[in-house]
């Protein structure tokens, strides 16, 4: 199924390198750059939702009205996300362009971001979050780790879980974009998990109400990931092979 | 299999352990026996008078004011008018200078110094009682934080007098219903620096207006909670100072003249505002004389005291207001509030000087005569020099006051130095820590925590080596210990043990280091490159991060205080973590299969799809039943004095104490029904093993006496649970139930311990016609028996092993006779070793049990559950081909980490007040006479997690065994043979290898133990002038030591168990072949 993805690609020739050769290596470039500026992109789009609804709506802060700073930098990240990830073709070419199936795929994708909010918050939940009171923070906090995690999942795999499964095995990067997928993912959970640490603490700062400190953790933890991922795989393109197909 | 090499190792390990952390906690906590006596009016016979009743007198005051300003330092008192630009902590109560100078005779101003620890508490202990508290009063008050020594309140009470008191409501947990009025108000919020004073001041001129009081006590907490939010140098120090002053102004305004009063500071703080510990600014407060009139004889006089001791306000306090002083007091009168002998005559008669310290004197030496008798902490030498100084002082003034002769001059002076002499005896006795003590218990104990890892990462070249390994260490040990003792004994004259202890321990870890370092080197040289090095990377590792994370947290009180929860989210993180490894090294999901890449990250070609996946989703289903164990557990926590909103869990009650009946049913039977759900599950297990069908002592364990532990303990719940007067025909039989049934538990848990060790072999052989053998499929007949399915034995029993081996013995004489096999069936030898250890866990537990209040059935549950979806987690994670045995950290880590958190979910925590108390009872509800049995039940119960994971803690090396997981792995190399479920069997295959990794799970385990110990003792060590030292963290370190040296007792007698049946295993083969050499 996967080699069917890959050879369906509008660009084919970019994709298919079993062997790096100096004409790969611009094409890496060139990817990377596009990786590079994509995640400007994003940070920017993150930076704007901090700061425009700061200047439009009377008594925004990222502490005092945390929900809505939140949501604002959620509803930023996806749709920055999905146009910048269509724009760039990375989003997995249908098999069928019949509008049907096209609908049946948003209509999983949407599934998947609502299932996949459910599941982060019932890890976060399990994670010691209290059950029922301050549930709609909990929630809020699943909806921010899913549009930053998730949606990136759909946007480079498609709804298909298998294949998310797959990406964060060792050799399951097929691509580029699947090792930042890879690297981005786990600097956003990190950081929600580090975010959880300062809450026992008694320093009484309005960063320690749940789920500020983890929410942030999680949103410098992406930040960071956006960074560190094109840094990254610049300066290991010489060890990255990808096996494809 | 080398188990005394073993044995011998982990003893050698422990006891290093142990004299490290005996070394601290010796210099840390200072231990001083509570005298419950108290002194009375008739003691205090004045010499050469008339047997005339001392409290009868009139006192020098009626009435006493005393206003408690906490951590009034004696910096903030001092008024200097030359200061043009003063701190905000500085002229801030000009009150008291001003009254100094301007009325002379009537005021005085000293420094106080109070003794380290200087925390609220352990001050309020020290001006009631005039002793020198230290953290661990050894009493019998553990279960309440109430005084019942003798104390300034009592003797007040006892006189009849009259004691108000307003403010901190720690008073009213030291002295619960002493006062004749109380005002208490909420102390813990630090960040609150107003309540308790305005509370005060809303009362305070109100009473003292009012004539119903004698003394009046206000504890201000302002100038303290100030100082620990914001420090002594900020605005709100001058405010609340200021305050203060006002306050101190109106008190003097309203005073009457037959009333004394006392302003003082129960410690200082340092510039940070924090206090506790001993440096001069904690210890130096202020203390505040005045009297409407005059007291004292003129302006201060050159021999006055520059610093007064907190405990000397105690006998001053007591002999001008005519009552007692309190027994156990060391302090020392303050004489310039007694007249000279010469002004003695008068209307109404006073002590003078010389009486006063002298009945100081002698109360002072009356304790020190009661105390030496009862305890020997206080070196013999300078009590005999002391006793002969009281003597000599005696006779001197008998033999002047009988003789009507004015004393010598020296007299006054003589007394005074011997109360000081006291008091210094006693102060180096009690109040001090043990610098060097400390240090040397940190260097045993980093060592020890070294040697235990190095003895992990070297097993199992300690186990091939002989036994001369340990012999070197434990001959330095001795060596050295006794050279200590024999310069103390040539230098000093007598041997102080514990420094033998730590150069002994100190000597013999360097030595085996030095030897492990020599051991290693080879390999090293070997290997090259290959040297496993403690880098960033792996340190980073989750398995070690973990454990990392979890020491660092016991150096944050906040940490401390909600470490249940803490240490649930670190499991938790850790057991998501296996899961995610497994998929990022391609074990969980099966990769489909590949024509171009065969080989590739395939965890083994013979691993069938179906079985990875279904591997896979039995891990997760057990990864979800821990997280959701896990997260019920959180239901079952207590709750600390210092989390605020908390509700202790209902489950922590006893049932008796349940009103409602219809409650009481639920609960009992939800218990009940946990407790026999952990029952069968057990037997289930142990049937499905076939365990069950041999006839053993073990088996009869598992048949019988574990389900009759379990009824008695339903009967004892249900007894126990009847309220007291529901039955009244029936009471007898009640009391009798309530003392037979649980000792008739223990007897019964004790039988069946004993039986799983004396026959702990759990096989039962079938010998079968040898013709009727060779049926076709090789698969013997088995007998059916305790209700298993043919299916299961096919599964699961295990007669092919014998055949196997026998045919392998007997290849070389009897080749080719195959009708020669002998046809013997072994049932349950898979699970040889698992199966008595299982079943001595899960009695243990049902024992531990019944020592907890009902509603921990669950909990216990709880546990039995989260330590099979471990023990499940940790098997199907083992996926490495070339698997010998050992087992990885986090396992280990895991399952550590799981004892700390059922220690919280079966209701405890590291606090003196959180101690089950109760669990003494069990058994002897009419209390005991010893104190030894006592302690051993209170230790059972609050250690109950430890003891149970410790026991179990072998079960991780065998787990993986039993499971068989992954089709056979590991004995693929066998060919054909390989499909026999060889199960535990293998680990008699390579004896060398079995007590390797057994050393190295145990050396593992006792590592990340020792880690947590050094940890909290390190944490000890750094913040013992916290703030929240004497709440938080020595209690976290006694118990975090204590449940270190149970856990290291029962892992030693896991092992020793394991060893056990190792032995009576290979007794068994020897006796079923004769020439069988093992």
């Amino acid at each position: 199924m996967r080699h069917v993805t890959y050879e369906q690609r509008h660009k084919p020739d970019i994709w298919n390198r079993p062997h790096i050769s100096a004409e790969a290596a611009i094409m890496w470039d060139h990817e990377i750059r596009a990786m590079a500026s994509s995640h400007s992109i994003i940070a920017a789009s993150v930076f704007m939702a901090t700061v425009l609804p700061a200047v439009l709506v009377p008594g925004f802060s990222v502490y005092g009205t945390h929900l809505l700073w939140l949501y604002s930098v959620s509803a930023a990240v996806a749709a920055v996300s999905v146009s910048v990830f269509w724009l760039l073709g990375i989003s997995p070419p249908t098999k069928k362009h019949t509008l049907g199936y096209k609908l049946s795929r948003l209509f999983r994708s949407c599934l998947y971001f609502f299932l996949s909010c459910l599941f982060f918050h019932t890890v976060v939940i399990l994670y010691g979050a209290p059950l029922i009171e301050s549930a709609l923070e909990t929630f809020s906090l699943a909806v921010l780790l899913t549009s930053l995690t998730t949606l990136r999942c759909l946007c480079v795999l498609g709804p298909n879980v298998q294949a998310w499964i797959r990406v964060f095995s060792r050799h399951g990067a097929m691509s580029v974009w699947d090792t930042c997928l890879q690297i981005t993912v786990a600097f956003t959970l990190i950081g929600a998990w580090l975010g959880a640490f300062p809450i026992p603490l008694d320093w009484d700062r309005p960063w320690q109400v749940w789920p500020v400190s983890c929410s942030l953790g999680a949103m410098i933890g992406y930040l960071t990931g956006l960074v560190v991922a094109p840094a990254w795989i610049h300066y290991h393109r010489k060890q990255l092979t990808y096996k494809c197909k | 299999m080398k188990g005394l090499t073993v044995l011998s190792l982990l003893l050698w390990l422990c006891a290093a352990y142990f004299v490290g952390i005996y070394l601290f906690v010796g210099g840390f906590l200072l231990v001083r026996l509570e005298v419950n006596r108290t002194s009375a009016c008739g003691d205090v016979l004045q010499p050469g008078a008339e047997s005339a009743d001392f409290c009868r007198g009139a006192p020098r005051f009626r009435r006493v004011v005393v206003l408690i300003i906490d951590a009034l330092k004696i910096d903030f008192a001092r008024f200097d008018p030359a200061k043009t630009a003063p701190r905000p902590y500085e002229n801030k109560l000009p009150v008291l200078e001003e009254t100094v100078s301007a009325r002379p005779a009537q005021s005085r101003l000293y420094p106080f110094r109070a003794d380290p620890p200087t925390t609220t508490m352990q001050r309020i202990k020290g001006f009631t009682t005039g002793s020198l508290p230290t953290f661990v009063d050894v009493g019998n008050n553990f279960a309440s934080s109430a005084i019942l020594e003798d104390n300034l309140i009592h003797q007040l009470g006892q006189m009849g007098k009259r004691v108000v008191f307003m403010g901190d409501d720690t008073w009213e947990n030291l002295f619960p219903k002493k006062f004749y009025r109380s005002l208490p108000f909420p102390s813990f919020n630090v960040k609150d620096l107003h309540t308790v004073d305005n509370g005060i001041l809303q009362h305070l001129y109100t009473t003292m207006v009012g004539d119903d009081w004698d003394v009046l006590v206000a504890h201000f907490l302002g100038v303290d909670h100030c100082g620990h939010r914001f420090g002594p140098d900020h605005p709100a120090m001058a405010d609340k100072l200021t305050q203060m002053d006002g306050v101190i102004r109106s008190v003097m305004e309203r005073l009457q003249d037959d009333t004394l009063l006392v302003v003082m500071g129960d410690h200082g703080m340092t510039d940070t505002g924090d206090h506790g510990g001993e440096s001069q600014k904690e210890t130096d407060a202020a203390l505040f004389l005045y009297s409407p009139s005059a007291i004292f004889p003129g302006p201060p006089a050159e021999d006055e005291p520059d610093v007064v001791p907190q405990t000397d306000l105690v006998p001053t306090l007591a002999l001008l207001l005519g009552i007692p002083i309190p027994f156990s007091s060391v302090g020392q009168v303050l004489l310039p509030l007694f007249p000279p002998q010469e002004q003695t005559q008068g209307a109404v008669r006073r002590l003078s000087q010389l009486e006063a310290l002298w009945i100081n004197t002698k109360q002072v030496n009356r304790f020190l005569e009661t105390y030496s008798s009862l305890s020997s902490d206080i070196p013999p030498e300078s009590l005999s020099e002391l006793k002969a100084a009281f003597a000599r002082l005696s006779s001197d003034y008998l033999g002047s006051v009988g003789a009507g002769l004015p004393p010598s001059p020296h007299l006054a002076s003589s007394l005074q130095a011997y109360l000081t002499s006291v008091r210094d005896t006693c102060r180096a006795t009690w109040a001090r820590f043990n610098p060097a003590k400390m240090a040397a218990g940190l260097a045993v104990l980093t060592f020890a925590c070294l040697a235990c890892f190095v003895m992990s990462e070297l097993s199992a070249a300690l186990t091939e080596e002989k036994r001369a390994g340990l012999k070197g260490p434990v001959a330095a040990a001795i060596t050295i210990g006794v050279a200590v003792a024999a310069v103390q004994l040539v230098a000093r004259g007598y041997v102080e043990v514990v420094w033998c202890l730590a150069a002994g321990a100190f000597a013999s870890e360097a030595l085996f280091l030095w030897r492990a370092w020599r051991l290693n080197r080879p390999a090293v040289l070997k290997n090259g490159a290959k040297v496993s090095k403690l880098s960033a990377r792996r340190l980073l590792a989750p398995s070690l991060a973990v454990p990392l994370l979890r020491c660092a947290s016991l150096l944050s009180d906040s940490y401390v205080i909600y470490e249940g929860r803490v240490v649930t989210f670190l499991l938790l993180s850790l057991a998501l973590y296996v899961p995610v490894r497994l998929n990022w090294d391609g074990h969980l999901v099966p990769l489909t299969p590949d024509p171009l890449k065969s080989a590739g990250p395939l965890p083994s070609p013979a691993l069938t799809l179906a079985a990875v996946r279904k591997e896979s989703s039995s891990l997760i289903g057990c990864l979800g039943g821990l997280v959701l164990c896990a997260c019920v557990s959180l239901s079952f926590h207590g709750c600390r004095e210092e989390q605020g909103g908390c509700t202790p869990s209902p489950f922590l009650s006893p049932l008796s104490r349940l009103q409602d009946s219809q409650l009481k049913n639920l609960y009992y039977i939800l218990s009940v029904v946990s407790l026999g759900v952990s029952a069968y599950l057990l037997r289930l297990w142990l049937c499905h093993y076939g365990n069950l069908n041999s006839s053993g002592g073990t088996a009869f364990a598992a048949r019988w006496v574990l389900p009759l532990l379990c009824v008695c303990a339903g009967l004892h719940w249900a007894v126990s649970a009847t309220p007291e007067d529901g039955f009244r025909k029936l009471a007898e039989l009640i009391r009798v139930a309530q003392l037979a049934l649980p000792r008739a538990a223990f007897a019964l848990l004790g039988l069946g311990l004993g039986l799983i060790w004396a026959d702990p072999l759990t096989v039962f052989v079938k010998t079968r016609a040898a013709a009727s053998a060779r049926s076709p499929a090789l698969a013997p007949r088995y007998r059916a028996s305790t209700g298993i399915s043919p299916q299961a034995e096919l599964r699961h029993l295990i007669p092919q092993i014998y055949q196997r081996m026998r045919r392998s013995l007997e290849d070389g004489e009897a080749g080719g006779v195959e009708d020669g096999r002998p046809a013997v069936e072994a049932y349950g030898l898979g699970t040889v070793y698992s199966a008595p250890l299982l079943l001595f866990c899960g009695l243990l537990g049902v024992g531990l049990l019944l020592l907890h209040p009902e509603g921990m059935a669950l909990a216990f549950l709880l546990l039995l559950l989260e330590m099979a979806a471990l023990l499940h987690i940790h098997a199907a994670a083992e996926v490495d081909p070339k698997w010998v045995f050992s087992v990885a950290w986090t396992p280990v880590v895991l399952w550590s980490l799981a004892a700390s958190q059922f220690f919280h979910s079966t209701g405890h925590l590291p606090t003196f007040p959180s101690i089950q108390w109760g669990a003494a009872f069990v058994g002897f509800p009419d209390g005991h006479s010893g104190t030894v049995l006592p302690a051993c039940l209170v230790t059972l119960n609050t250690f109950a997690s430890h003891i149970l994971f410790a026991v179990g803690c072998p079960l991780l090396l065998f787990w993986p065994l039993v499971r068989e997981v992954r089709g056979g792995r590991g004995v693929k190399g066998h060919g054909e043979e390989g499909e026999d479920a060889v199960m535990e069997m293998r680990l008699r295959e390579k004896p060398q290898q079995f007590s390797a990794a057994l050393l190295q799970l145990s050396t593992r385990y006792v590592f990340i133990l020792g880690a947590q110990v050094f940890s909290s003792v390190c944490a000890a060590a750094i913040l013992r002038r916290h703030l929240m030292v004497w709440k938080v963290f020595a209690p976290k370190l006694l118990f975090e030591a204590s449940g270190f040296v149970v856990s290291c007792c029962f892992l030693l007698i896991g092992v020793t168990l394991v060893l056990r049946v190792d032995v009576a295993v290979g007794r068994w083969f020897k006796r079923l072949i004769p020439d069988a050499s093992r």
